[in-house]
């Protein structure tokens, strides 16, 4: 049973006050017994920046997972722009609606280049039968070194992405969703492994970001995510916990209690 | 208690006649001796009445007498007419008391020569005699010959027979045998009809075959007959699908024996080992070199020689499996398919270096005694060596399950198998449970081997059949969990030999091998998949 | 486009040894007298054709398998179909000169007593037709078999096994008189290809340059495509499929189409193949030639192009002289590399080449380390 069939029967059917560009309802997931995702709801405006923190094993990844499509929900919708419900799609097409995803882990194309990497996530046409071709437009290039410029990775475009360090995977990583040029960017853990100044810098850099898009940032970091200045929700074992400015949701007993600790 | 007192009561009553009938007068015996008569016979037909007395009387030789008579071996001494006949050796024998006389010379024997009246008489006494048989086997092979017969004149003699047989089995032969003869005689309807539902319960061929075979009976019988026989045909299909499933079963239990193996090391350390079919290999030729030992050394062990091969061929597999985990696979770990492929490289080299030791031919694995032959199961007829198979397959199917759920090592291996970074994070030393999980998976593929050195020829290309069943078998029931891979084991058994009537034995497979594929389309995890997040990374 | 296929300088290279040497062995087979000590026998040239349509297979695995990592342990399918599409017309092309002497049907299936040719055999005689389904046979299966498990996302040893599969079933099937393709002796006698003797040296040497111009094309469209926005994404698909489609893309279309391309260069080979040896049974399809021609790959270097076409010469050559000179160690020759190759040379013989530079640098920054 999912919390939104429990409602009065008017409630559900009502859109949104808002426009929304991201609306989860009641989303379960359950691994072998275990709920991963307990009824789970979250609404995101456009272009809205989103923290969303929460102790290990809250769910965070596995929301993650949901809204790009790689689990299925045993139940509960997620609807993208109140028109597509990203339950009944593939990670291919979520991507092409305008998904971007940041993984925990970075996962870069290692054997190839920094500018490769870049240009296999440059927005476009994806199709099999219309890759035959060579090189790159002018106006690819163009893009390509002015993402690679803002990560401050132009000068290493020649390299392997595998010879990276582990902040420049990061930022390659951020590199590519910048091409890809989502509505939507999902973030994970991005400043894992970065030096205090790299975080800094991470955060001014998602900041800027979000002038152009919507993101969602999952982050442990509680410097971090008050650098962001943004709305804050907190999981816990799969629901909503808390949500609301830094201050509120850092206040709040409970989330003191399962998470931040006295 | 009830059988016990039978029994008793039975054995009474037999010494007691002994006695009566032991001492019996000089004057009987010249008056009623049936032996006597036929050396008094003058005349083919003097002979058959005296034979026909011979047949009823319960003489102790009349068999003796009957078979001589038939094979043209008894004859009777021209000095004192008594009646002898020659036994296999060549040796005379006097046909009243079956006593071995010396120094007669077969000059002075002259044959007893028969003709066809007598030779009916003949046949109709055996039959009567082997009816009367104190041999059970003998009785029942008499009431299948007067089946197939089915000689009328037999009536009197099987209802004879039919009232004093106390084996269920064989006076149901001696039924089925009274009808078969009844349908031959004049006798009426009802008769016929009752005997046509008394072979109904035959439910054989030969059974279908005589019912099939009336002519010219009232439409009562015929129709009678036609239903029996529809009957009949309904019932051997049954037989022969439970027949196909028993040998879908003893396939199952081959294929589960070399998949199981395959199962666990795959299970938990996510690689193919190609050499796994030569772990089997290696197992068939243990048991060869165990045998041929104990011909040389200890004949009289032949008998147990698969117990002694069983823990020799585990050891020697498991040994070989740790080498190539110390050696190759340890080093290739996170790269399956290389794995593959060096595994497959020291497959080919396994191979020749079997082929360079014990020839390239098939070398000769013999079935003990207690293998050989086999057992009827309700209709059903199973060689001997499937039914060890299936019970083997089932008894080391167990048994790993027991070492898997029971034991320490087999509770690190299912830790390794759900999530191999906690589990060496929570203490586990994950490489020294890959090389016993290896060891084990290899010893049981060479218990596999001792069985399949007994239904497959023993060559070096023994396991390399086996190596593409099993990973099917393993993909089918799904990873890491053993009973998915026996029931793949047996729905791939059974399936495959149920296709074989329909399709031929190499259709058969092709078509399983195509639906394998269309089913990993819709379940690529297989039947019993493993959930959960770490399974997904 | 032309600066990408000149990019790669071992395929360059390779591509023009392959020219060189075949052009070379035959001026040497047809021009030198065979006294000349340079001289080339008909035997060698037939032996270079072989090991060329070898080097074609090769270098169509190594596109599956080193660039969009699928592991086919069944390419002998593709190969096997391709022959068998070129061993049907050229038993047709015999017509009544068979040992029966039957107009059409070929001799096996006046043999088997059969009065009339299947529908399948239908066309074989016609040679555009013969060299269409070449082509189209492996193609077609191979976009159903990738069809059905790339959408299902069967990958890794799964893949590989079920494609092994693939190619025992199709074996086990050829092996039957009544599929028509001659049962356990499969189709030989052949006489004349394109109005050519096969008896002829002058056509030995002609298939044996075909074949070499076959791997030289095969290498510059190997080339180009994975030079192409299509080799990246591919690349990309073996080096992290699931982060390829959250970028957008449907890895399995990049592979299925692949696949379609390795499997038509396949059947391109084995029809190739097919003509020089003189006969094509079931034994194609054997489960351990596909997997012996993965080796070739691994030997030469995968995900190198010049190194599939590399490994396969040399391997090859490697087993006609052990053959020869000492056959019982050369199943011990060939496992050995298999285990040596995994183990040792994963870049094979070209990585080895290719990392002789560094290796000696290393060797310097190891020495001026401080004890």
């Amino acid at each position: 049973m999912t919390e939104a069939a429990v409602l009065p029967s008017g409630a559900l059917a009502d859109p949104p006050q808002a426009p929304t560009l991201l609306y989860l309802d009641g989303i379960t997931v359950t691994f072998d017994g275990f709920r991963a995702l307990d009824s789970l709801s979250l609404i995101l405006a456009p272009g809205e920046l989103r923290a969303v923190i929460g102790p290990n094993g809250a769910g965070k990844t596995t929301m993650m997972d949901v809204i790009t499509g790689k689990t299925r929900p045993d139940a509960g919708r997620a609807l993208f722009r109140d028109e597509h419900d990203l339950t009944r799609l593939d990670e291919a097409a979520i991507a092409e609606l305008g998904i971007g995803r940041k993984f925990q882990k970075p996962t870069v194309f290692e054997t190839q280049t920094v500018w490769d990497n870049v240009l296999l996530a440059l927005a476009g046409d994806r199709r099999a039968r219309r890759a035959f071709r060579f090189g790159e437009t002018a106006e690819e290039r163009e893009r390509i070194e002015q993402v690679l410029t803002t990560v401050r990775l132009l000068e290493h475009r020649h390299r392997l992405a595998g010879g990276l360090s582990h902040g420049q995977k990061q930022w390659l990583e951020i590199a590519m969703l910048l091409a890809q040029d989502p509505e939507l960017l999902l973030v994970d853990e991005p400043v894992a492994g970065m030096t205090d100044a790299e975080t800094e810098q991470t955060a001014e850099l998602l900041v800027a970001i979000n002038r152009d898009h919507s993101v969602i940032v999952v982050e442990h970091d509680m410097h971090f995510v008050r650098a962001l200045g943004c709305k804050v929700t907190c999981l816990h074992e799969g629901r909503v916990l808390a949500e609301g400015s830094i201050d509120r949701v850092s206040n709040d007993p409970r989330v003191i209690e399962v998470y931040l600790g006295r | 208690m009830g059988v016990l007192l039978r029994l008793v009561l039975c054995l009474a009553l037999l010494i007691f006649a002994a006695f009566i009938q032991a001492p019996p007068t000089r004057a009987q015996q010249a008056a009623e001796d049936p032996v006597a008569a036929i050396a008094a016979a003058s005349g083919f037909d003097e002979l058959a009445r005296a034979i026909d007395r011979l047949a009823v009387s319960g003489h102790p030789q009349a068999l003796a007498i009957v078979e001589a008579l038939r094979a043209g071996t008894l004859g009777q001494r021209a000095a004192d007419r008594a009646l002898l006949w020659r036994d296999a050796e060549g040796r005379f024998r006097d046909a009243a008391t079956g006593e071995v006389v010396e120094g007669v010379s077969p000059r002075d024997v002259r044959p007893i020569r028969v003709n066809n009246r007598v030779r009916r008489s003949l046949d109709a006494a055996l039959g009567a005699l082997q009816l009367a048989s104190p041999d059970p086997r003998v009785r029942l092979s008499a009431a299948e010959r007067v089946f197939r017969a089915r000689d009328p004149e037999a009536i009197p003699v099987l209802e004879a027979q039919i009232a004093r047989e106390t084996d269920p089995r064989i006076r149901r032969a001696m039924e089925w045998a009274r009808a078969a003869a009844l349908l031959a005689s004049d006798r009426d309807v009802a008769a016929k009809v009752e005997a046509v539902a008394t072979i109904r319960t035959r439910y054989d061929l030969d059974a279908r075959g005589l019912l099939a075979s009336l002519r010219d009976e009232p439409p009562e019988v015929m129709e009678a007959a036609s239903a029996a026989i529809r009957a009949i045909d309904r019932h051997l299909a049954l037989v022969h699908a439970a027949q196909d499933v028993v040998f879908g079963l003893s396939l199952g239990s081959v294929l589960l024996l070399a998949a199981i193996g395959l199962a666990i090391t795959f299970g938990v350390m996510g690689v193919i080992n190609m050499a796994h079919g030569e772990m089997v290999m290696l197992g068939a030729y243990t048991t060869f070199v165990v045998q041929d030992w104990i011909r040389d050394n200890a004949p009289h062990l032949f008998d147990h020689s698969l117990f002694i091969a069983l823990p020799l061929a585990f050891v020697v597999a498991a040994l070989a499996g740790v080498l190539i985990e110390r050696t190759i696979i340890r080093f290739l770990y996170g790269r399956p398919l290389e794995t593959l492929l060096a595994t497959f490289g020291l497959s080919l080299m396994l191979q020749q270096a079997v082929r360079v030791i014990f020839g390239p031919n098939n070398r000769e694995v013999g079935n003990p005694s207690w293998m050989s032959g086999s057992i009827e199961l309700f209709e059903l007829m199973l060689t001997r060596n499937r039914v060890a198979i299936i019970v083997f397959g089932f008894a080391v199917f167990f048994a790993l399950l027991l070492v898997i759920r029971r034991t320490r090592l087999g509770l690190e291996m299912r830790a390794v198998t759900q999530n191999r970074r906690m589990a060496g994070s929570m203490g586990i030393r994950v490489p020294w449970i890959d090389s016993l999980t290896f060891a084990l998976g290899s010893g049981v593929a060479g218990l596999a081997g001792v069985a399949l050195s007994q239904i497959d020829n023993v060559s070096p290309n023994l396991g390399q059949g086996y190596i593409i069943d099993s990973f099917m078998v393993v993909v089918f029931g799904g990873v890491g969990n053993l009973w998915g891979t026996l029931v793949a084991a047996y729905t791939l058994g059974i399936v495959n030999k149920l296709l074989e009537p329909f399709a031929g034995a190499v259709l058969g497979k092709i078509a399983v091998l195509v639906l394998l594929v269309l089913f990993i389309q819709v379940k690529p995890r297989g039947l019993f998949p493993l959930k959960g997040r770490a399974v997904e990374a | 486009m032309l600066r990408a296929l000149i990019g790669d300088r071992a395929v360059v290279m390779v591509a023009a040894l392959v020219l060189a040497g075949a052009i070379g062995v035959a001026f040497a087979n047809q021009s030198l007298p065979p006294t000349h000590e340079l001289h080339a026998s008909v035997f060698a040239v037939g032996l270079i054709g072989k090991y060329l349509c070898f080097a074609l297979l090769a270098l169509a695995i190594d596109l599956v398998w080193g660039y969009a990592g699928i592991l086919s342990l069944g390419h002998g399918v593709f190969w096997g179909l391709g022959g068998y599409a070129m061993g049907m017309h050229l038993m047709r092309l015999i017509g009544p000169r068979g040992v029966y002497g039957h107009p059409v049907l070929p001799d096996f299936m006046v043999f088997l007593n059969w009065t009339e040719l299947p529908w399948y055999w239908r066309g074989f005689d016609q040679a555009w037709f013969a060299l269409l389904m070449v082509v189209l046979v492996p193609s077609v299966l191979a976009f159903v078999f990738g069809w059905l498990a790339f959408r299902s996302r069967v990958t890794g040893v799964y893949l590989s096994i079920i494609t092994q599969a693939l190619t025992y079933a199709t074996m086990l099937a050829f092996f039957r008189n009544d599929m028509g393709f001659g049962g356990n002796n499969g189709l030989t006698d052949f006489r004349e290809l394109f109005g050519f003797s096969l008896r002829d040296d002058g056509t030995r040497v002609g298939l044996m340059l075909a074949s070499a111009v076959a791997v030289v094309l095969g290498l510059i469209l190997c080339r180009l495509i994975v030079a192409s926005r299509f080799g990246k994404v591919l690349i990309a698909v073996r080096d992290a499929e699931s982060r390829v489609r959250f970028l957008g893309y449907r890895p399995e279309a990049y592979k299925l189409a692949a696949l379609v391309v390795s499997a038509a260069l396949a059947g391109i080979a084995g029809a190739l193949y097919v003509p020089q040896v003189g006969i094509i049974n079931p034994s194609e399809f054997a489960p351990t030639f596909s997997i012996e021609a993965v080796i070739w790959v691994a030997v030469g270097g995968r995900g190198t192009l010049a190194g599939a076409v590399l490994g396969a010469v040399l391997v090859n050559a490697l087993k006609s002289w052990f053959t020869t000179a000492m056959p019982d160690l050369w199943l011990f020759a060939l496992g050995g590399l298999f285990i040596l190759v995994t183990l040792l040379m994963p870049k094979g013989v070209l990585g080895l080449v290719s990392a002789l530079p560094t290796a000696f640098s290393r060797r310097g920054v190891i020495a001026e380390r401080p004890a």
